[in-house]
């Protein structure tokens, strides 16, 4: 998924309407990091992995709030889930994204997993697999931006930026400063792609 | 990427970054203590091999294990090869057993081509005659990227007997492709009549190059190859090309030494030098399972683009 700046604006004047502008993401997430703080009681053994591109991104930015509001700090990581996903048949062998462990692993840590949209669940089964190869985690969490429903197999999220209810014909992009220049959630209709 | 990997000349640049890419990530895979991918699970690769091989036919092997591929390995020695079937049997024979990927190594150049036009599956040249070794390229590129970084402008002399060696030319290709400038160094006999089409320069005297050298590579004098005399003795080839430590003084402090394997010590590389710092000799080995999973990866790993059997 890559965008440039100028189609995200051409979007934006178009039928494509902003869920989400610059703010309201680290406002989402400051909340987020509250609850993480929350649910794991001082989040003392959890570690934040993302999911490339833009959930490592996140994972980051949760850890910036973590740590400015406990005084704590979380290890981040990365875990590519492309070698485990169920269509790869579907399309042309992709590239590999990064997978990169915090130093003192998984074993034994809460693990909250970390994207930006929860839609079919599809990514997150690929990532628990992957997890069970890369050591045996006390208990694995879930933390999505947006959450546009539609699932397809029994999976939740703990901890939900924005609950966004869509049709399966739209599409939801993220952006971020990080990656893409600026902050925003868009919902575009099918067809403006 | 195409369907098959013939030669290293099928690779544009993006390709090849995208191959050594994919195989640093998937270098992790063989620091953790579960060793194992489920990739290409309920995929077959055979490994049809005519001729002897050990260290290539193993690393492709345990390179299609840990994507979870089922491995069927194939040599010609006991098989009905020997009893006279044509390769063009013993491939429509492969086709019926659902091969997804024939890895080949074969005395023949050119036999990998010829097999791509006959089966549905995915072609991977694993050595054929004196012609081509991609993935002997691609892997012995990735130990120098982790070595030293970019590859471009780097300057890599290949020294030996480029005459019969698959793995030169498909280095010369390759390492053209990703910016290195090649120097080849052999005795005039040792080195074919088209060199001058290569992209690549050459030279006669091993020890004007080694002082600019980022990296050595010795290759293999493969007298099994040799129906000719190429060099009054062994003593004197060794003198004038050999690499031995008085040579890999003259090298900068960051050079490195490479050696495809077999090496015949004292012969081509002095052992002290072999078992040396900067050899990547041992690197090279662990590197070609890394570099033949991303290979089987990017073949076998996406959508089946259903080629036509001609």
């Amino acid at each position: 998924m890559v965008f440039s700046l100028a189609d995200a604006v051409s979007h934006a004047r178009g039928s494509a309407h902003a869920v989400l502008e610059g703010p309201d993401i680290n406002r989402a997430l400051i909340r987020i990091s509250h609850e993480i703080l929350e649910r794991t009681k001082g989040a003392e053994d959890i570690v934040l992995l993302g999911i490339p591109t833009r959930g490592v991104h996140l994972a980051q930015r949760l850890a910036a709030y973590i740590r400015q509001f406990e005084g704590r700090s979380v290890p981040v990581g990365s875990l590519d889930v492309t070698m485990y996903r169920d269509d790869l048949r579907l399309r042309p062998a992709r590239a590999l994204g990064r997978t990169e462990l915090p130093s003192d692993g998984i074993d034994g840590r809460i693990v909250v997993l970390v994207d930006d949209v929860l839609y079919s669940g599809r990514t997150v089964r690929s990532a628990l697999d992957a997890l069970n190869d890369l050591g045996r985690p006390q208990a694995v969490q879930l933390a999505a931006l947006v959450d546009r429903g539609h699932r397809e197999l029994p999976i939740r999220a703990d901890y939900v930026g924005k609950n966004l209810p869509t049709s399966k014909s739209e599409i939801v992009k993220v952006y971020l400063e990080e990656n893409d220049g600026r902050d925003a959630v868009l919902l575009l209709k099918e067809g403006d792609k | 990427m195409k369907r098959h990997l013939i030669s290293a000349a099928d690779l544009s640049r993006d390709d090849a970054l995208l191959i050594l890419d994919t195989a640093d990530e998937l270098a992790k895979i063989s620091e953790r203590s579960i060793k194992k991918l489920p990739t290409l699970r309920g995929r077959t690769v055979v490994n049809l091999f005519f001729e002897d091989s050990t260290r290539t036919r193993i690393s492709f092997e345990a390179a299609a294990k840990r994507l979870s591929a089922d491995v069927i390995n194939f040599s010609a020695k006991g098989s009905s090869v020997s009893k006279g079937e044509s390769l063009k049997d013993t491939a429509l024979t492969l086709e019926a057993m659902g091969a997804d990927a024939v890895v080949i190594r074969h005395g023949a150049s050119g036999a990998p081509h010829r097999l791509a036009n006959w089966v549905r599956g995915s072609v991977v040249n694993a050595g054929d005659g004196t012609h081509e070794h991609p993935t002997q390229a691609l892997l012995d590129a990735f130990t120098m990227r982790r070595r030293l970084g970019s590859l471009d402008g780097r300057k890599v002399t290949i020294v030996g007997d480029v005459l019969h060696s698959r793995v030169a030319r498909s280095n010369v290709l390759l390492l053209a492709t990703l910016g290195a400038e090649v120097t080849l160094v052999a005795p005039p006999t040792l080195l074919p009549v088209t060199v001058d089409s290569w992209p690549c320069e050459v030279s006669y005297d091993l020890d004007a190059v080694l002082p600019k050298s980022d990296v050595v590579m010795m290759l293999r004098v493969q007298r099994e190859r040799m129906n000719a005399a190429f060099f009054p003795t062994e003593r004197e080839y060794s003198r004038r090309y050999g690499l031995d430590r008085e040579r890999v003084a003259k090298l900068h402090d960051d050079a490195v030494v490479m050696h495809p394997g077999p090496m015949n010590r004292g012969m081509e590389i002095a052992a002290e030098v072999a078992d040396s710092p900067r050899s990547t000799i041992v690197e090279q080995v662990a590197n070609g399972v890394t570099t033949r999973m991303a290979v089987l990866y990017l073949l076998l790993g996406g959508a089946d683009l259903g080629g036509e059997i001609q």
